[in-house]
């Protein structure tokens, strides 16, 4: 949207092997810069707010006592339940030497009458090569990131802490293509008993230039 | 149902993200002409750049490959904003003026890496300092004024 605010939407489903296939809900987040300028550490406020059913098995963070077992239940049996959740977090993040950490403190509140849930995810990369390529390339190292993450829940306002929390670590890798296409992949390990053993985490996506100014002509066009 | 909530939500939203960027627009004179117009203190950020800042060097400037990559990554990253020859574009303002030729290649830098969030120019902090040096280098290459975009500029 602008310099100091970045805006996402998104419509979710989701595919369980031997299950189906199910709309899950939809997604609503916002970044919000903080501070006007450059520092050690840069706060960013991300506010997201979603509907969506008990389909919904993103794993983007791990929050509250998000153990295994939530994701055991079938499709059918899952999407009675409904959830409308908001979600706050802390993004604080630092470059150094190519370096980018990031640490995340997340609250997150369904606005049922349930608690504050809380997590976090902490994270390092940093791409293969700090120069640009004078050239086009696909295969630049510039264009390879890496490094590793790790996330889990903290608990919730009545049982804040680690216990019945899950949590993983996950080396990360980022292809930044040519074309404007970036992949990325993150294998994910559970540290605990309560964690999937082995967690899967990739993406696809592509960013599109100028679309507020495409929706504007779009809308300009109509009215 | 949440089919039907999801979409006017989205419909929303997308009329919201249009009226904001119309109205972003709109407040600009001379629009006809798909060119963001000077105000009198469009490149006054880059005043504000603290001593320290404006004289540190750049580290790229006898990188015989620093231009063409500099081209690239302005490609890349700035030409939606300034313009595919960076005179100026929808969103963002000329960067072959005197204001920003004549600046200190730190100034540049700053500036960068800082962006100027109230004139919409983000902060690209997340490029690595070498690309935002490589950027600088680019930018304050005098064959900028006369080299189309899109040629490729390996030694200047």
């Amino acid at each position: 949207m602008n310099a100091w605010w970045t805006t996402e939407f998104y419509l979710d489903a989701q595919t369980t092997f031997h299950d189906s296939t199910v709309y899950s809900g939809f997604k609503w987040e916002n970044r919000f810069r903080l501070l006007k300028r450059e520092h050690w550490i840069n706060p960013v406020l991300y506010a997201e707010f979603e509907d969506i059913n008990g389909t919904d098995k993103t794993l983007k963070e791990v929050v509250g006592h998000d153990v295994e077992l939530d994701y055991v239940k079938s499709n059918a049996q899952a999407r009675q339940e409904h959830k409308r959740e908001m979600e706050l977090k802390l993004i604080l993040s630092s470059n150094t030497k190519g370096w980018n950490f990031s640490e995340n403190i997340i609250a997150e509140k369904n606005l049922s009458n349930e608690p504050w849930e809380f997590g976090y995810a902490l994270a390092a990369s940093r791409p293969l090569a700090l120069k640009g390529s004078a050239r086009r390339c696909t295969f630049c190292r510039q264009n390879f990131i890496v490094g590793a993450e790790m996330y889990g829940g903290l608990g919730d306002r009545h049982s804040f802490g680690l216990r019945k929390t899950s949590h993983y670590l996950a080396p990360v890798g980022g292809w930044n293509l040519p074309s404007g296409w970036t992949l990325r992949v993150s294998p994910g390990f559970g540290l605990n008993d309560n964690s999937h053993k082995f967690l899967l985490r990739w993406g696809v996506s592509r960013e599109i230039k100028g679309f507020d100014q495409v929706l504007r002509h779009m809308f300009a066009a109509k009215s | 149902m949440k089919l039907a909530t999801g979409g006017l939500l989205l419909c929303a939203m997308l009329l919201m993200i249009a009226q904001l960027s119309a109205n972003s627009v709109s407040t600009r004179p001379g629009l006809h002409s798909m060119q963001f117009h000077l105000g009198g203190d469009t490149y006054a950020e880059l005043r504000k750049a603290p001593d320290k800042a404006v004289n540190r060097p750049n580290p790229m400037e006898n990188d015989p490959e620093a231009v063409a990559a500099g081209r690239l990554l302005f490609t890349d990253h700035c030409a939606e904003c300034h313009g595919d020859d960076a005179r100026g574009g929808r969103k963002g303002p000329s960067l072959r003026v005197s204001e920003v030729q004549n600046a200190s290649p730190g100034t540049l830098f700053w500036l960068l890496t800082n962006g100027a969030v109230r004139k919409k120019m983000p902060a690209w902090s997340k490029l690595p300092e070498p690309q935002r040096w490589q950027l600088v280098r680019f930018l304050k290459w005098p064959g900028l004024a006369q080299t189309a975009p899109t040629e490729p500029e390996s030694k200047p």
